[in-house]
């Protein structure tokens, strides 16, 4: 396992260069346990201080350190991204292992319903459903309303490794030796899946970090959670960029640029190591 | 011809079902949460100075038959779908007395330009791009060109035209960030078509931006799989011309995973559109539905929902009906 980390570092740029961008924010994320002030206290800095020695970030007009709440709230964004992305790979597991090992009329009617759930537009959906909870509204209750909707993508990808699976004679060996279906799909077949589960866990953390900024930056969200999307909020409400307060935009807009790169080319860089064709095509392409 | 009835009908059928999930999660959200649409639009009216019980009391019976939240539940939704069947969700709260409906038909044409202009470009550019990309693999250019499709592609629709809305109304201003076209001008003629051109470039900039490193990067995956089938292998050595091989041969192949590609996206997309809508103020759906949430208009809200759900449905459907045009095999299933 070592080694492969150790070569793919090695070798593949895109991971390298997504290991070192994930690294710092993770780091940033880690600093959030060290910071000397309160994370929701305003005022306590002289407010709207540009990036100096003593506030590496600058300060905000809320009086707050940029750099120490952009720490909490990378922090808070990841961790969400990422609770998401875990409770919708129970549901994208369940129904492409499904799916794929059933195949037939369960295969075309669960696809059916996953195609359409593909294509609804979200955007408008979480948007009447915070227009409903409003106060009420609050992180955990978005992070459900999305793991349930962010799974068909991956439940896709998932159904067609397992259909090949399906075929495959270790699985009529199984089904021969007496394993039930749910033994057949967590013990044979879950361990062929799980890279893929691994990269798409990256791919939708994008995707729901992505929508929580959007929907927070609107101001759709609990404003009062410091994320990375409030953090632009609040910079927005306070117009910070015609203030010529650049800083309290341009360092969370930079660092989760970072972590949507780090994450896509990790990702990326994944679904290389598990589809040996494209990594000969890079060596032939080196050549 | 009757394979491709058959084809129709399932794509048909597919719309009904988008639509009815669509709609069937919308409703879900409005009355399975424990929020009280009229008692939060009672509450803010009741806000500001004294109303007495009495007319509060009116006043809820009113709002209850408007939100067609009157009845045992089979009977609302029963209800739901008749309005939505008629197209009459009620008149806006919040531009009262103006219909729900009319609203959202002065806005759906700023949408609808937008997104179809936007993701027809990206498509065609990101295509033609990753085509090439794929089969020149040597050429810097084009190797330059894949890192910044690689580097757009994972960015959110709202940061990219965010940034996009600062460099260009703050440190550069040379385009408008902000409407659909100018105020003060004559709705027609010249003028007006060109200033809605010039207000669209940056909005339609930044959804272009990041739908074609999406394209870029699928279609240059394909291609430089299908370059090593023995197929076009034997294309180069009869000598049959590049160019011929690159674009009968090999992207026409290609293009079909692609359409698919668009059909699914298309609901993101539109997510993308509406967002970018209302970073720069653009008049569509997107701002709409924003300026109904703050002024609590539960049924301008409930509308656009349903508009957006029925509009995707109905683009999908477009594109599946054309698509046995570009490859005939489709219909054969």
């Amino acid at each position: 396992m070592l080694k492969i980390v150790r070569d793919l570092f090695r070798y593949n740029r895109e991971f390298a260069l997504g290991t070192i961008l994930i690294l710092v924010v993770f780091g940033f994320a880690v600093a959030s346990f060290f910071s000397p002030y309160p994370p929701l206290d305003s005022y306590v800095v002289p407010p709207d201080v540009p990036p100096s020695w003593a506030y590496p970030f600058g300060t905000n007009s809320r009086g707050q350190d940029v750099f120490w709440q952009l720490t909490l709230a990378i922090r808070n964004s990841l961790l969400f991204g990422l609770s998401v992305a875990l409770m919708s790979r129970i549901l994208s597991l369940l129904i492409g292992l499904v799916a794929g090992y059933a195949g037939g009329v369960v295969d075309r009617v669960l696809m059916t319903i996953n195609d359409t759930f593909v294509v609804i537009p979200l955007f408008p959906i979480l948007v009447l459903f915070f227009f409903m909870m409003h106060d009420q509204m609050s992180w955990p209750l978005l992070a459900i309303a999305m793991a349930s909707l962010g799974w068909p993508y991956d439940a896709r990808l998932i159904r067609s490794v397992a259909l090949s699976l399906r075929t495959r004679e270790f699985t009529a060996m199984s089904v021969f030796s007496g394993m039930s279906a749910r033994q057949i799909l967590v013990e044979e077949h879950l361990p062929y899946v799980l890279p893929i589960v691994f990269s798409t866990t990256l791919n939708n953390m994008n995707w729901s970090i992505g929508l929580e900024v959007t929907l927070s930056v609107i101001g759709f969200t609990n404003i009062e959670t410091p994320t990375i999307g409030t953090m632009i909020y609040w910079a927005n409400q306070h117009t910070a960029m015609v203030a010529g307060v650049w800083w309290w935009i341009v360092f969370p807009v930079a660092l989760v640029i970072m972590a949507f790169l780090g994450l896509y080319l990790l990702s990326v860089s994944m679904n290389e190591y598990i589809d040996p064709r494209s990594r000969l095509m890079r060596m032939d392409s080196k050549v | 011809m009757r394979t491709y009835a058959l084809y129709f009908v399932s794509r048909l059928a597919q719309f009904v079902l988008v639509v009815f999930i669509g709609i069937n999660v919308a409703y879900l959200i409005t009355h399975l949460t424990p929020i009280d649409p009229v008692e939060q639009a009672i509450s803010s009216v009741t806000m500001f100075g004294q109303s007495s019980p009495e007319m509060v009391e009116v006043m809820r019976k009113a709002l209850r038959e408007l939100y067609g939240l009157e009845g045992s539940a089979p009977q609302q939704y029963v209800t739901f779908w008749k309005r939505l069947a008629t197209g009459d969700f009620g008149p806006s709260l919040s531009a009262f007395p103006t219909p729900v409906s009319t609203l959202i038909w002065q806005a759906l044409p700023w949408t609808v330009g937008l997104l179809v202009c936007s993701t027809l470009i990206a498509w065609m550019v990101g295509n033609f791009l990753g085509g090439l990309a794929g089969y020149y693999r040597r050429n810097i250019l084009l190797k330059a060109l894949g890192i910044v499709a690689m580097s757009l592609q994972p960015i959110p629709y709202y940061i990219v035209a965010f940034i996009l809305l600062i460099v260009f109304g703050f440190l550069w201003p040379v385009l408008p960030i902000s409407g659909g076209a100018e105020m003060n001008i004559d709705r027609q003629g010249f003028a007006f078509a060109a200033s809605i051109i010039q207000h669209s470039i940056l909005p339609a900039l930044s959804l272009v931006l990041v739908g074609m490193g999406a394209w870029f990067i699928g279609m240059r995956s394909l291609v430089s799989n299908i370059v090593t089938e023995d197929y076009v292998t034997y294309a180069e050595l009869g000598g049959v011309d590049r160019r011929r091989i690159l674009f009968s041969y090999v992207m026409r192949n290609a293009l079909s995973p692609q359409v698919t590609g668009l059909a699914l996206s298309l609901g993101a997309i539109f997510n993308g559109a509406i967002i970018t809508e209302v970073v720069f103020g653009y008049p569509g759906l997107g701002t709409l539905l924003v300026r109904a949430v703050n002024a609590g208009d539960y049924s301008l809200v409930l509308g656009i929902t349903s508009v957006s759900i029925i509009a995707v449905a109905a683009a999908i459907l477009v594109i599946d009906i054309i698509y046995p045009l570009l490859d005939p095999r489709v219909v054969q299933g």
